[in-house]
């Protein structure tokens, strides 16, 4: 069974049938070559298959490539500029050394770059707790941490007696 | 791939119920976050799928005339979380919403389909239960509302007929106003794990005594629980730790607790007595009442 679905990815638009038993992350990689989004547990556990949807980060192992009708989907090859230049995101993963193997990064830099562009404050425990969909099994978190911290300056609250603190 | 044979889409409830009505056999999908992790397994096959994602109508999350709570069948675990309504003035659900998962998972399961799931260790279930939500099922030949205590009937089965869908989960405003609650997950780690325990408390405190006490247990047995011995129990007691350590034991014997690679009967029920006094504790305090020492 087979369903026609118009959506975008990094801005460009898209308009093909799709087999319902196929996966968003199928048709990202196995048909368009978006293969920065890679599949990991399958069962969405592990966030490395994360894009983002309409803004919004998913896990595309578990979301029908049906569903993307009438999404915009972001993907990693869609984050640094045109002229290859890295986002501010990529480059603070990068100058904090957050990338070993790489299989966890485009999610999690995808991730980052969502809370970025949400242009909220977040405590350090909202932050761990934002990213806690992506797992890293190299290392640690502690680079990933930092470079989310980093990406993120001027609107990581550290401080208990602010007010948003106290909101939580 | 998935192995699904035929993929549907309602955009509105009453197309659904058609769709449903014409063929019982549809497996209705939300988030999916439970229904294609089983396909994945193989305990799914042959799917043929009515998804409920297209009806942007269920996604509402409001606070009736009446003050009863209404959130839609398909609001997610993220939408629970953010919404300013529950946040006010049902804390133990966001609270339990934001337990689940991760965000990833959060920003696509729903609720309605948390609970229709049927497993005991619902993240949202424990306070749903506390809560005492009703649940409204729609079918083509109108619909029923069912308290969420009868919903569920045993690990994986819930009480939706044929033809049915759960359309909203529903909150009077007589079993939240006045009271305070507490809710504690407790599992091996704080994100992406499933629950060894979930406890949901409300209490309403007057002058120094438990005036209602309500305790919603998750993984406590095969379905999610009341403790209703305990419950009754506390009624008009006065606060002490005393009445807390009694209550404790008391919520121990509602419970049907297993051993499973998780965690052993024994340990369950020792997170029950202890987590049980933990969560009202802070609920007591939360309610207006003196802080138990």
């Amino acid at each position: 069974m087979y369903k026609r679905i118009a959506f975008t990815v990094n801005g460009k638009a898209y308009n093909f049938e799709v087999d319902v038993r196929e996966s968003l992350l199928d048709v990202l990689r196995s048909h368009l070559g978006f293969t920065g989004a890679k599949q990991g547990c399958g069962v969405g556990e592990c966030g490395a298959c994360s894009v983002l949807i309409d803004g919004v980060p998913t896990d595309t192992c578990i979301y029908l490539a049906v569903w993307a009708d009438g999404k915009e989907i972001r993907t990693i090859e869609g984050v640094a500029e045109k002229n290859g230049e890295l986002s501010e995101v990529q480059k603070a993963f990068v100058d904090e050394g957050a990338v070993q193997c790489g299989f966890c990064t485009p999610g999690l830099v995808l991730t980052t770059t969502a809370l970025k562009e949400s242009g909220k404050d977040y405590t350090r425990e909202e932050l761990k707790r934002e990213l806690s969909g992506h797992l890293c099994r190299c290392t640690g978190y502690q680079n990933i941490l930092k470079a989310a911290e980093k990406s993120l300056e001027g609107h990581v609250c550290t401080c208990v007696d602010s007010p948003h603190y106290k909101g939580e | 791939m998935y192995d699904i044979k035929g993929y549907y889409d309602a955009e509105t409830v009453s197309e659904a119920t058609a769709l449903l009505a014409e063929n019982p056999n549809l497996k209705i999908i939300a988030g999916g976050t439970d229904v294609l992790i089983k396909m994945h397994g193989g305990q799914l096959e042959d799917a043929e799928l009515l998804s409920l994602r297209k009806i942007k109508s269920l996604e509402k999350i409001d606070l009736a005339d009446d003050g009863t709570i209404v959130i839609g069948a398909m609001a997610t675990f993220s939408m629970v979380f953010h919404n300013t309504i529950l946040k006010d003035l049902i804390p133990i659900l966001t609270e339990a919403a934001i337990s689940m998962g991760g965000p990833q998972i959060r920003n696509i399961a729903t609720i309605g389909g948390n609970v229709c799931n049927g497993a005991t260790s619902a993240d949202s279930a424990s306070s749903l239960f506390a809560l005492n939500a009703q649940l409204k099922l729609e079918s083509k030949n109108g619909e029923r509302v069912v308290p969420i205590r009868e919903f569920y009937l045993g690990p994986g089965k819930v009480a939706i007929n044929p033809g049915e869908i759960l359309t909203e989960v529903r909150i009077a405003p007589e079993d939240y106003k006045g009271f305070a609650g507490h809710y504690i997950k407790f599992a091996m780690r704080e994100a992406m794990d499933i629950a060894t325990l979930g406890v949901a408390v409300v209490c309403k405190v007057q002058g120094g005594s438990f005036e209602e006490v309500r305790i919603g247990l998750g993984v406590a047995g095969p379905t999610p629980l009341r403790c209703l011995e305990a419950e009754e129990y506390a009624k008009g007691k006065k606060i002490s730790s005393d009445t807390l350590a009694e209550i404790g034991k008391l919520a121990v014997k509602s419970t049907k607790a297993r051993t499973s690679w998780r965690a052993s009967k024994e340990y369950r029920e020792h997170l029950v007595e202890e987590l049980t006094q933990r969560a009202l504790k802070t609920a007591v305090v939360s309610a207006g009442g003196a802080e138990v020492v």
